[in-house]
């Protein structure tokens, strides 16, 4: 365990507050001037059933989860059960006083396989646990603290001071003031938290006057009954760097407005939707002044279409007519847009599909988990045509691929798969603030006009394979996409000579974008360039090797890490280089097969000596990481591993 | 110079059949950009997958042929994105009432300015005949091993009920009138629908010319052939919707007629409504500039690549320190 670090975690039932109340709690810290890394878990459920929020704070960056908690913060009783033994010694439990006579068995919410396995792992641990209060009486056994709070009784309070009869009303409190609880337990400067809660209600003026009375009840409340009994404190420190608090979403929306994106059309899917929410809720935004003569903003048009066959088909449609475009999906949504995909690779339609994974196959686990989709993205649709396939691995890469994605599809005239995924969309993360300026746009052979001396042929053979593109409505010019083989001007063609080059024409455009994109933008490589291990791995377990790294290299481990943010066309050549003069080679990703590793196999002809793996819908921590590598540096791991944690 | 009707054509060769009625639908859409004197580029003609979806290629515009069953998500997509372009899509009756049916209704809910023709020809005429989604129950047409065991569907009635704006029908023979549906259409604010009957000779031997202009049915005291065909507006009947008033009996009116079929099948305008936003007004409302800027005309990058959007406000909501 990484000493310097504290996590906090909330639970509850979904539509009670875990999120603003998380959300709160972030900022907090943040306006304290420590790093936070926030994981959300949910169900594919709306009111009820079991969501938290798992919070690592710390001094430096933090970019993963962890298998501890030092503070659990619970509103309910089935997060006590879910959670309690999550809880490191020296930690506490923040719990409803009402819940303690509730009887494990009797929790209606949770599911028989989860009860099986906590009556094995109670049993191992030896703890007779009927009601929820047994649990914590063993946990304070292991030196656990734990903090029963009445918050009804504390509500009432609160309703007689604002003359509020309501006490229903009241109850969405319980959030806020088991928070005020966590922050009073650590000490927290109270100004931050307050500060937190003006910014997160900002719109809801009186909620934020019961919030602050709720806030003062529980610091006050703390002082009482638990004053310095926790032994933890969270301290403020200076900072002098201007950070964000986002979302993998947020950035990936953030990304596509400044890559120029003006038309998104989405059908609703978990983890991919809120993008295109956020996006419509600011489909109006500035521009740069002085650039664009009097403009001074610019849109962009969020289309909710009636299925994601509309939706990949819509933005191949906006895409001609020139708009920079996208669409974003999930699984299952992707799997609609396959079809459309490979007219989009027919006609070099620069289209960009964002494409949030979680656990699949079908509808899998809506929202859960997962990276079960990398093959799937590289060859879905029938037939042979190129595309690009990104994968991002943390939400600052988010930002800057989701803008690259256009460049690439417009410079080269292809979609664009840019693999996002749960882990990455639904975190939110303190980091620099995003470096607008670096981010240039290449719209590659793309013009507006066109001379009237020559007959325009859209797909005119060329060397590169790239032909020059006009929009539809271009002057001077017209032309013709079909899906079926075409000759140059977009004409059905199944003449076989046509046929041939056309094949070619299109796939050669592959080998230019395997010879012109650096290599800095398709890998990224960490650790000393000689070491006994070397990682490999795509997407969002990027932030837990990180971190195991770390802490292995801190022992004297030597370890080395090679991310591919390119998967296709696979950078064959430099892997290849990387993984022949490496000691071992682990995969490290989340799906059963090893996708990375069956690609790197296929393109190389490494063969991977270890595989860590998880599929369980929870993203991978660093201490599992930690453990599984080590293992494998003291030769006693087997070839596969398979990592649990997580609930 | 004028524009004629022969300068919307190509070179391409025209592969249909024989006596298609696909030749009088291209023939009427000629005609019509050449009335409306459309400079070449400022059309798109996008179509789905069938015979009729060959029509692009013959056309001198911008013409996207697209995938079975899609012709309108594409249509859509470059219309919101550039609406100075003069849309029109192409359907065919198994395309835009059979695999695309659901965009052919949700399409309906968003008036969209752009003109949608689909060939009703009873049959999928590309893969040899087989029912398409308006033939009646019980037909069996030439390449039906058995008579067909669905129902039709009455592409005027959904229409009606998903919102179109404007609702006509034509007949691939009578390309005049059908130029002239095609025109409305067009001059059409707002979402307009032309359903064609057009024959297949080759695969749907029920519906044919000769059963349309009636040859089974001859007026003892003229000798002439009955036909099935008559036009709305030559019985006075009036389609237009002036006033939220007026639209519920309007809607009536039109449906009865759109059940009408056997003996007498009315040609003309059913509906028209031009009192409704349509979807470029609604989006402008939301967003003033999109009617100067749409998306297709943002500049979103200066002369050095640099982005025009400026995120500045929406980070400075996410600034923590
Ligand atoms: C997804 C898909 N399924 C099936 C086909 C095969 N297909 C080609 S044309 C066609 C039917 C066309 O019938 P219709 O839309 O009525 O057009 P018509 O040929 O009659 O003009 C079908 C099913 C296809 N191209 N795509
Ligand atoms: S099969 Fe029918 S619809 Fe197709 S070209 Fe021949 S006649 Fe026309
Ligand atoms: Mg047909």
């Amino acid at each position: 365990m990484a000493s310097q670090d504290f996590v906090w975690m909330i639970g509850g039932p979904q539509g009670s507050g875990v999120d603003s109340a998380a959300n709160i709690f972030a900022r907090a810290c943040c306006y304290g001037g420590l790093h936070v890394y926030g994981e959300r878990e949910y169900h594919s459920n709306i009111k009820g059933l079991h969501s938290y929020f798992h919070m690592r704070i710390s001094k430096r960056e933090v970019r993963s989860r962890v298998d501890f908690v030092n503070l659990l913060c619970t509103f309910d009783a089935e997060s006590v059960v879910r959670h309690v033994w999550d809880v490191a010694p020296k930690g506490g439990i923040i719990c409803d006083e009402a819940i303690l006579n509730t009887k494990i068995m009797n929790i209606p919410t949770l599911p028989p396989p989860f009860l099986a396995e906590f009556q094995k792992t109670a049993e191992k641990k030896e703890v007779e646990a009927r009601t929820v209060s047994d649990l914590l009486k063993d946990a304070e056994r292991t030196n656990v603290r734990i903090y029963a709070v009445p918050y009804m009784e504390l509500l009432k309070d609160i309703a007689k001071q604002i003359d509020e009869e309501r006490l229903s009303k009241l109850t969405r409190m319980i959030n806020v003031l088991s928070l005020g609880i966590s922050f009073g337990l650590l000490d927290f400067d109270k100004a931050m938290v307050k500060k937190a809660v003006s910014m997160v209600f900002a719109k809801k003026p009186r909620i934020i006057v019961m919030n602050m009375l709720a806030l003062d009840k529980a610091y006050e409340y703390v002082e009482q009954e638990f004053g310095g009994d926790f032994g933890y404190k969270l301290e403020t420190v200076q900072t002098d760097e201007k950070r964000i608090l986002v979302s993998g979403f947020e950035a990936v929306a953030l990304g596509k407005l400044l890559g120029g994106c003006r038309v998104q059309t989405y059908y609703p899917i978990t983890p991919a939707a809120d993008e295109s929410v956020y996006l419509e809720a600011n489909e109006i935004f500035d521009l740069v002044q002085g650039t664009s003569g009097e403009e001074k903003e610019g849109s962009i048009v969020v289309m909710q279409t009636e299925d994601e066959i509309a939706a990949i088909n819509m933005a191949s449609g906006a895409a001609l007519a020139g708009a920079r475009t996208a669409t974003s999906t999930s699984g299952p949504g992707f799997s609609l847009m396959v079809e459309g995909l490979g007219w989009a690779g027919m006609n070099e339609v620069p289209v960009v599909i964002n494409y949030y994974q979680r656990g699949a196959p079908s509808t899998g686990l809506p929202t859960r988990h997962g990276q079960d989709d990398l093959k799937f993205a590289i060859h879905a649709s029938h037939g042979e045509f190129p595309r690009i396939v990104l994968a991002s691995g943390d939400t600052e890469e988010c930002f800057y691929d989701a803008i690259r994605a256009f460049n690439y599809a417009e410079k080269y005239q292809m979609p664009v798969i840019h693999l996002i995924d749960k882990a990455i969309a639904n975190s939110t993360r303190s980091c620099k603030i995003f470096d607008t300026s670096r981010a240039k746009i290449d719209r590659g052979q793309l013009r507006f006009q066109w001379e009237k001396t020559d007959r325009y042929k859209r797909f005119e053979f060329t060397e590169s394979g790239i032909s020059p593109r006009i929009p539809l409505g271009t002057p001077n010019a017209v032309f013709w996409n079909t899906g079926n083989e075409h000759d140059e001007f977009g004409h059905t063609s199944e003449e076989p000579l046509n046929r041939t080059r056309m094949m070619e024409k299109r796939m050669r455009k592959l080998e230019l974008v395997d010879r012109e994109i650096p290599i800095e933008e398709r890998v990224s490589f960490f650790g000393a360039p000689e070491a006994s291990v070397t990682i490999v791995s795509w997407g969002s377990p990027k932030g837990a090797i990180l971190d195991a790294m770390k802490r292995l290299s801190q022992e004297g481990w030597k370890v080395n890490f090679l991310q591919i943010r390119m998967v296709h066309p696979f950078p064959k050549e430099h892997v290849s280089e990387v993984l022949n003069r490496a000691g071992k080679r682990i995969d490290v990703e989340m799906n059963y097969s090893g996708q990375l590793a069956s690609i790197i196999r296929e393109q190389t002809g490494v063969v991977m000596d270890n595989y860590v793996l998880k599929y369980s819908g929870l993203p991978m921590s660093s201490d599992e990481v930690y453990n599984a590598i080590k293992l494998i540096l003291q030769e006693k791991a087997p070839k596969r591993q398979v990592l649990p944690h997580g609930s | 110079m004028a524009l004629k009707m022969t300068d919307y054509r190509t070179k391409v060769f025209v592969d249909w059949c024989p006596g298609c009625g696909d030749y009088g639908i291209l023939a009427a859409l000629q005609m019509t950009l050449a009335e409306l004197q459309l400079p070449h580029y400022k059309v798109a003609v996008f179509s789905g997958i069938g015979c009729h979806a060959k029509m692009p290629h013959f056309i001198n515009a911008y013409g996207i042929h697209t995938l079975h069953g899609r012709t309108l998500p594409f249509a859509i997509g470059a219309k919101l994105a550039n609406p100075e372009l003069e849309v029109i899509a192409v359907g065919g009756d198994g395309d835009g009432l059979g695999i695309g049916v659901g965009h052919f209704v949700n399409t309906g809910r968003r008036n969209i300015d752009i003109t949608y023709l689909i060939h009703d020809n009873g049959v999928y005429g590309l893969t040899k005949g087989q029912a398409s989604p308006t033939l009646k129950l019980g037909l069996q047409t030439k390449s039906l091993p058995k008579p067909n065991i669905n129902d039709g569907i009455n592409p005027i009635a959904l229409a009606l009920t998903s919102g179109y704006t404007f609702i006509a029908r034509g007949y691939a023979y009578d390309v005049r009138h059908l130029k002239e549906m095609i025109k409305k259409g067009m001059q059409h604010r707002g979402l307009a629908l032309i359903v064609v009957l057009q024959p297949c000779p080759t695969y749907n031997d029920i519906n044919t010319k000769e059963w349309y202009s009636g040859e089974d049915r001859m007026d003892p005291a003229t000798g002439k052939a009955v036909s099935r065909l008559y036009k709305l507006e030559e019985t006075g009947y009036d389609p237009v919707v002036r006033g939220p008033e007026e639209e519920m009996s309007k809607i009536v009116s039109a449906f009865e007629r759109a059940r009408e079929w056997g003996d007498r099948i009315p040609i003309g305008v059913f509906y028209q409504n031009e009192t409704l936003p349509t979807y470029e007004d609604r989006i402008s409302k939301r967003i003033p500039h999109y009617g100067q800027k749409p998306p297709a005309k943002q500049k979103i990058c200066k002369d050095d690549g640099a982005p025009t959007a400026n995120l500045a406000a929406l980070l400075e909501e996410l600034i923590v320190t």
